[in-house]
């Protein structure tokens, strides 16, 4: 078996983020970090490999900076056997359809089985890149995945759609996104944290892929950012770490707020 | 001509309401930029009469894909049915209200035109002949103006965001296409389906609203929930991973595939705020996060947020507000 897990990196929910006036992007210069969601796609593989399908391979693969290899460790320490990692500057920028033709080349050039990716983006909420790679590879798609089994040459996922809860079988290679219902990401012991700078890393460019750089990152861009505003709504949100009082306080604010008689 | 195509999802036999919201969103949209809407509906064994009820929503031609692969939920038939539509129609701007099987069926269909994408989309403007969307960010403390450099443009609304009105009761001509099915959309069949038994209180008319989520630990992490509940006089809710976990049952569920809630206080504990969740209870009136991870999402769009050990915290609050009385 040939699992491919596509990773990205996103700003440290702690720091303070902020999107650059001039080029309207996230500015990503504080500390980064591997998309918490992700997590559960790669303990989802390493249930596989523990589980039914022993002799599995894991490829870690995301487009990112180069700076982005700490992230990629991370999830080689989760349980990823190698890395595939797309860095160039001309992706940068590289809206929702370019990041899927890139994810999409990288993943063409190798036969892998089941590729899997978390259920969104922790940073931009993204929950649709499942379904723009699987629609580029033309294989089967399947998201919000809360259990994975394994069959003969096929997958049968349980999902929680509006109406219920649907069971559904796809041929393999098959594309799924996994939801945050369908484990309990472990965090890999000391040895797994070292040992994954050892393990095969591929760093590779857009020339290498194939891709034509114009049709991806700020070039190629199919949608663009013309303005930003402040929406009308919440006003600033309060938030204490507990010494013991928390709950006083809270109380305080509700009844001040007169949620609370 | 008809410049702007809307999915509208037919579910238990109905066309959503997200669907008719963003169909009359569309139709305001349409008239600004001097192009009219189509409704776009994929389903099996539809009703003809039924569906030209959307013209009372502002669609001018409802085209209806009817085939067994259309009803079954899954998505990739569903961009088969919207791209046979796309080469018959030539629409500027494709759009749909976001569900589990929409926004799937939106972003196959944005690779497969090579159409650019925007997602969670929660105004659209017509701004120099052009849409322009207002797509929310940062945990909603901004709003990006997104629109399209690509010939057609693609666009999910967030779930709720265009509330549906009762209509002009008119009707509109219904056209039948029949779609061209590639072989990939067929490798995913649908081989079960439970409907979601509602058992419990109706949590949707609480004022007040206890919410648990995985970082209870537990299913007995729910007693404390429950407690906090009763001294509020409010009711429990419940994410959609506790509720997948068996936590606690699917009638509390609040989110994307669960209950869309405005309670006057959302009390959200050990809750990380996946967008499932927040789509459905981010109308409440004030919204309080307690949660061990300072990481988490849902601290961006609380009003008070308490970083610390629910465990500790949601007894002490259960106590002070009982003291109130």
């Amino acid at each position: 078996m040939r699992i491919a897990i596509c990773v990205k990196e996103v700003p440290d929910p702690t720091a303070v983020k902020r999107i650059d006036d001039g080029s309207h992007r996230l500015v990503r210069s504080g500390e980064n970090t591997l998309n918490p969601y992700d997590r559960h796609a790669i303990e989802a593989a390493v249930q596989i490999k523990e589980g039914p399908a022993p002799d599995t391979e894991i490829t870690i693969v995301t487009m990112a900076p180069e700076s982005a290899g700490r992230s990629v460790d991370r999830a080689l320490a989760q349980g990823g056997d190698r890395s595939i990692h797309i860095a160039d500057e001309a992706a940068a920028g590289s809206d929702l359809l370019g990041t899927a033709r890139v994810l999409a080349a990288a993943l063409k050039r190798e036969s892998f089985d089941l590729i899997l990716l978390g259920q969104q983006a922790a940073d931009s909420e993204c929950y649709v890149m499942a379904g723009l790679v699987a629609e580029l590879l033309e294989v089967p798609c399947i998201t919000q995945a809360a259990s994975i089994e394994l069959g003969d040459g096929s997958v049968t996922v349980k999902r929680q759609v509006e109406t219920g809860y649907d069971t559904v079988k796809a041929q393999l290679p098959c594309v799924v996104s996994v939801s945050d219902a369908i484990n309990d990401p472990r965090y890999p012991p000391l040895p797994a944290i070292m040992g994954a700078k050892r393990k095969p890393h591929e760093v590779v460019t857009l020339a290498e892929l194939g891709i034509d750089a114009s049709t991806v990152g700020a070039a190629g861009a199919a949608t663009s950012v013309g303005g930003l505003s402040k929406p009308a709504g919440r006003g600033d949100t309060i938030v204490l770490e507990d010494d013991g009082t928390a709950a006083e306080q809270l109380l305080a604010f509700l009844v001040e707020k007169k949620v609370v008689a | 001509m008809a410049g702007i195509a809307v999915l509208c999802e037919v579910q238990g036999g109905e066309v959503s309401r997200g669907s008719i919201g963003v169909l009359e969103e569309a139709g305001r949209l349409g008239a600004a930029l001097g192009v009219s809407v189509d409704a776009i509906v994929c389903g099996s064994g539809l009703d003809d009469a039924k569906l030209a009820a959307l013209g009372g929503f502002g669609a001018s031609t409802v085209r209806v894909a009817d085939d067994a692969l259309l009803a079954s939920g899954i998505a990739q038939p569903v961009v088969d049915a919207c791209a046979t539509a796309q080469e018959a129609g030539g629409y500027r701007y494709w759009m749909a209200a976001a569900s589990i099987m929409t926004a799937d069926a939106m972003a196959g269909l944005s690779a497969r035109l090579g159409a650019g994408i925007v997602i969670d989309a929660v105004e659209l403007h017509a701004e120099g002949g052009a849409l322009v969307t207002r797509r929310s960010g940062l945990g909603d403390s901004v709003l990006a103006h997104c629109g399209f450099v690509s010939a057609v443009g693609v666009v999910v609304t967030r779930a709720n965001a265009f509330a549906a009105t009762e209509g002009n009761g008119g009707t509109a001509p219904v056209e039948r296409f029949a779609p061209t099915f590639r072989a990939w959309s067929q490798a995913v069949t649908l081989v079960g389906h439970e409907d979601a038994v509602e058992t419990g209180p109706d949590i949707s008319a609480a004022d007040v609203l206890v919410a648990g989520g995985r970082g209870l630990g537990e299913a007995s992490g729910f007693d404390q929930i429950e407690e906090l509940a009763t001294a509020f006089g409010g009711a429990v809710a419940a994410t959609r991973a506790v509720v997948d976990a068996g936590w606690y049952p699917y009638s509390s569920q609040v989110g994307q595939t669960g209950k869309t809630v405005t309670p006057k206080l959302y009390v959200a504990c050990g809750i990380s705020g996946a967008i499932q969740h927040k789509v459905g209870m981010q109308g409440s009136g004030t919204i309080v996060a307690i949660n061990k991870d300072k990481n988490a999402p849902i601290f961006d769009y609380a009003d008070f947020g308490i970083v610390g050990d629910l465990n500790a915290i949601v007894p002490q609050l259960t106590a002070l507000v009982k003291a109130r009385g």
